[in-house]
């Protein structure tokens, strides 16, 4: 094995300081765009929040209500549902596919779950209303029917070999609109208690627990990095230098803590804090104050994006997902199953439709026809702009997710400096067009394909 | 070598028909394989040969004909039936995903894992690293992904994926197409010790100096039909040739 290391090591030997990190340029290019946003809105209501112009930037930033616990913490939730379905959508768009029903799935999964709690179980199976069963049944019930729709849509593209873009498209008419018949196009609510809960503001850890989360999570991501080093090393692979691998886990320590802390700095206000100690039967002592936390809707997309990962890198489904995208001929010679593997994807992402239609329904905290509408889009869209080429076989799930804050950062940040609402579209249109420009430039600086 | 009295072939088709539309590219065509025998399979652009072997990898199924192996008659409907007879194939076309490494390639449908079940992407490395080395020394990338390699390169890791796995039928489809002489030498020898070990290997292969030096026998084959099969050692290479072009069956041939 020494003559393998040897060979590695043998490229030469001053390296840049990025490529010592061994960081992907692309993701570090996305990070730098998400920044500049931010920065940007900050820095734009900071000078309109200011009495008098000055042409000082810290006052600028320091006067921002951009980056502020509370918009932070709203557009965390606002993206959830979003990027849970982005994740999917990379292993769909890998395999040289795409789903366009993907809003109308979730307006399905959503009307079936919204009977089922605000109707179905408490009244007609008389469980009564506040059933601690209720929610548990609901998700599950809920999840099952993303999954089998799913399944259904890989079944026809996979066997049937009707175009994924055919029906999908289909799928986008049909699904939304059984959902309205089912519920007769009306809105349902109030939902069930628990089932609030993984909406956002309404279920969140406190502080205390998401300083645990948060501490699990940067001992996890330390832990991951030098694990990965001693496998290398245990197969004498070359490793990074111990300062590249220090500055990683630095960084990311860093970035996992700042976000539970901005999360933690958000106060419930005082009315509803009141209102919880009404409901416990307590008095809320005079000053007192609590922080939100991480919303349990965030810590599932952080479970989801591990969870998505780890398919895509650790398991041969994963790898099968990726070979298929990059030449499906070689993949079915290889001995795969390509049309399974087909319904397996769909599946997934029937799945994870499901999964943000819990989230979408107990943020909006009922159910209405329109919910997830043009979500297909704003998916596809954060896939594409966290590097999915559509050509198939490339993509990386923390791309998508990063894809979807972005565009909801953008959203947001225009929301709240007051562009007109054609313009904003207009806006995201054009990044969306602009990412995949760059992203074509520098795989053309590179050398890929 | 004779060809009585080796007992059962490794490999028998039998009468083998497909077409596609109204071509047929295979026509009632009969060959096999011995252990420790290689076959050469030649033929004009065109002639079948790629799309015969096909049917024994299961990328075809035949429209009519047998497939029998050490004397079972078996069916062959998809890749994974054959990889289960241990017939390993270099396909003309490669058949690598571009978009993955050299090691994902080589174990591809056949990852190691680890006791989670999670791909052993160090172990597979460090094995891929291992046959690189015995068949193309130079290669070094094995972090890119393949479409990042020479044609060459392509090939080796291809060859690789085909004898890493204790194959007893090896079919390869043009195996030294894109290689170099060295590598091709190479090439030459590893088909001699796969020889020794006891495999049975149909080449494909248009040079026909490699095929008067590797080959035991030789098939060859004319628009979808084979025009005979020859023992190599008993003819020139003008009588193959002649087979080749012209369809001309020499008198040793059968
Ligand atoms: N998938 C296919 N669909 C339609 N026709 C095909 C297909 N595969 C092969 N053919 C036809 O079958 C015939 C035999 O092709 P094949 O690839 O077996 O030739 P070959 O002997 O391998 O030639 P070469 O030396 O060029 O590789 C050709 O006429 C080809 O056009
Ligand atoms: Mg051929």
């Amino acid at each position: 094995m020494t003559k393998a290391a040897s060979d590695t090591q043998s490229t030469p030997a001053r390296r840049s300081f990025l490529e010592t990190l061994e960081i992907d340029t692309r993701l570090l290019g996305m990070i730098g765009a998400f920044i500049v946003i931010c920065l940007a809105f900050q820095i734009w209501t900071g000078i309109r929040a200011l009495p008098e112009i000055t042409y000082n930037p810290f006052a600028w930033l320091a006067n921002g209500r951009y980056l502020l616990p509370q918009n932070v913490f709203n557009i965390t939730i606002q993206m959830v549902s979003v990027a849970i379905m982005a994740t999917g959508m990379v292993f769909i768009i890998v395999t040289r596919h795409i789903d366009l029903s993907v809003g109308a799935l979730l307006a399905l999964c959503s009307a079936l779950m919204g009977l089922l709690q605000v109707w179905i179980m408490p009244t007609a199976l008389g469980l009564g209303i506040g059933n601690p069963a209720i929610a548990p049944m609901t998700m599950v019930a809920g999840l099952a029917l993303g999954a089998l729709v799913g399944a259904f849509n890989g079944w026809l593209v996979g066997y049937q070999r009707i175009p994924a873009f055919i029906v999908t498209l289909g799928g986008l008419l049909i699904w939304r609109n059984v959902g309205w018949y089912m519920t007769s196009g009306k809105t349902l609510g109030p939902l069930d208690q628990t089932f609030l809960l993984f909406g956002g503001a309404e279920g969140t850890l406190g502080t205390t627990l998401s300083w645990v989360v948060g501490f699990i999570a940067a001992a996890l991501a330390v832990f991951g990095l030098f694990q990965a080093r001693k496998t290398k090393a245990g197969h004498g692979f070359a490793v990074k230098p111990l300062w590249a691998e220090g500055v990683l886990a630095g960084v990311s320590v860093v970035a996992i803590l700042g976000f539970i802390a901005a999360l933690n700095a958000y106060q419930i206000p005082a009315a509803k804090l009141k209102r919880m100690f009404d409901a416990r039967g307590e008095v809320m002592p005079d000053g007192y104050s609590e922080g939100f936390g991480l919303p349990i809707s965030v810590l599932i997309l952080l479970l989801v994006a591990v969870v998505m990962t780890i398919v895509a890198r650790r398991t041969r489904f994963g790898r099968y997902v990726f070979a298929t995208g990059g030449n499906p001929d070689a993949a079915e010679l290889s001995g795969i199953n390509t049309r399974l593997l087909t319904v397996k994807v769909f599946s997934l992402m029937g799945f994870l439709c499901a999964l943000s239609a819990i989230v979408a329904q107990a943020r909006l905290q009922n159910h209405t026809n329109d919910i997830g509408t043009l979500d297909e889009l704003r998916v596809i869209a954060a896939a594409v702009i966290g590097g999915t080429a559509l050509a198939g076989g490339v993509g990386t799930i923390h791309g998508a997710i990063l894809g979807a804050l972005i565009m909801q950062s953008l959203q947001s940040g225009m929301a709240m400096v007051g562009v007109d609402s054609p313009f904003q579209n207009i806006i995201v249109g054009l990044v969306l067009v602009l990412a995949v420009w760059i992203d074509i430039q520098y795989r053309k600086r590179k050398g890929i394909r | 070598m004779s060809t009585e009295n080796r007992g059962t072939p490794l490999v028998e088709l039998r009468d083998i028909s497909i077409a596609f539309g109204g071509i047929k590219a295979v026509d009632h065509v009969s060959i096999d394989l011995y252990p420790g025998e290689v076959v050469g399979l030649l033929g004009h652009n065109g002639a079948g040969k790629s799309t015969l072997i096909k049917c024994l990898s299961g990328a075809y199924q035949a429209d009519a004909g047998e497939i029998w192996i050490s004397g079972d008659k078996v069916e062959i409907r998809n890749p994974r039936d054959a990889r289960a007879h241990n017939i390993e194939t270099i396909y003309q076309t490669l058949a690598l995903a571009d978009n993955l490494d050299a090691a994902s390639n080589l174990f591809l449908g056949r990852e190691l894992v680890t006791p989670f079940g999670m791909v052993d992407d160090g172990r597979m490395e460090a094995e891929t690293r291992k046959i690189m080395g015995r068949l193309n020394p130079n290669f070094r990338k094995f972090k890119e992904p393949v479409s990042a390699l020479s044609g060459g390169q392509r090939q080796s890791v291809a060859i690789a994926r085909a004898v890493y796995f204790n194959a007893k039928i090896l079919i390869m489809d043009e195996p030294t197409a894109a290689l170099g002489p060295h590598e091709t030498q190479m090439v030459a020898e590893l088909i001699q010790e796969l020889k020794r070990q006891g495999l049975g290997i149909f080449l494909i292969e248009h040079d026909i100096h490699a095929v008067m030096e590797l080959c035991d026998r030789a098939v060859v084959m004319k628009n979808g039909q084979r025009v005979g099969t020859v023992n190599v050692k008993d003819v020139t290479d003008d009588d193959i040739l002649g087979m080749i072009i012209m369809g001309k069956k020499p008198p040793q041939a059968y």
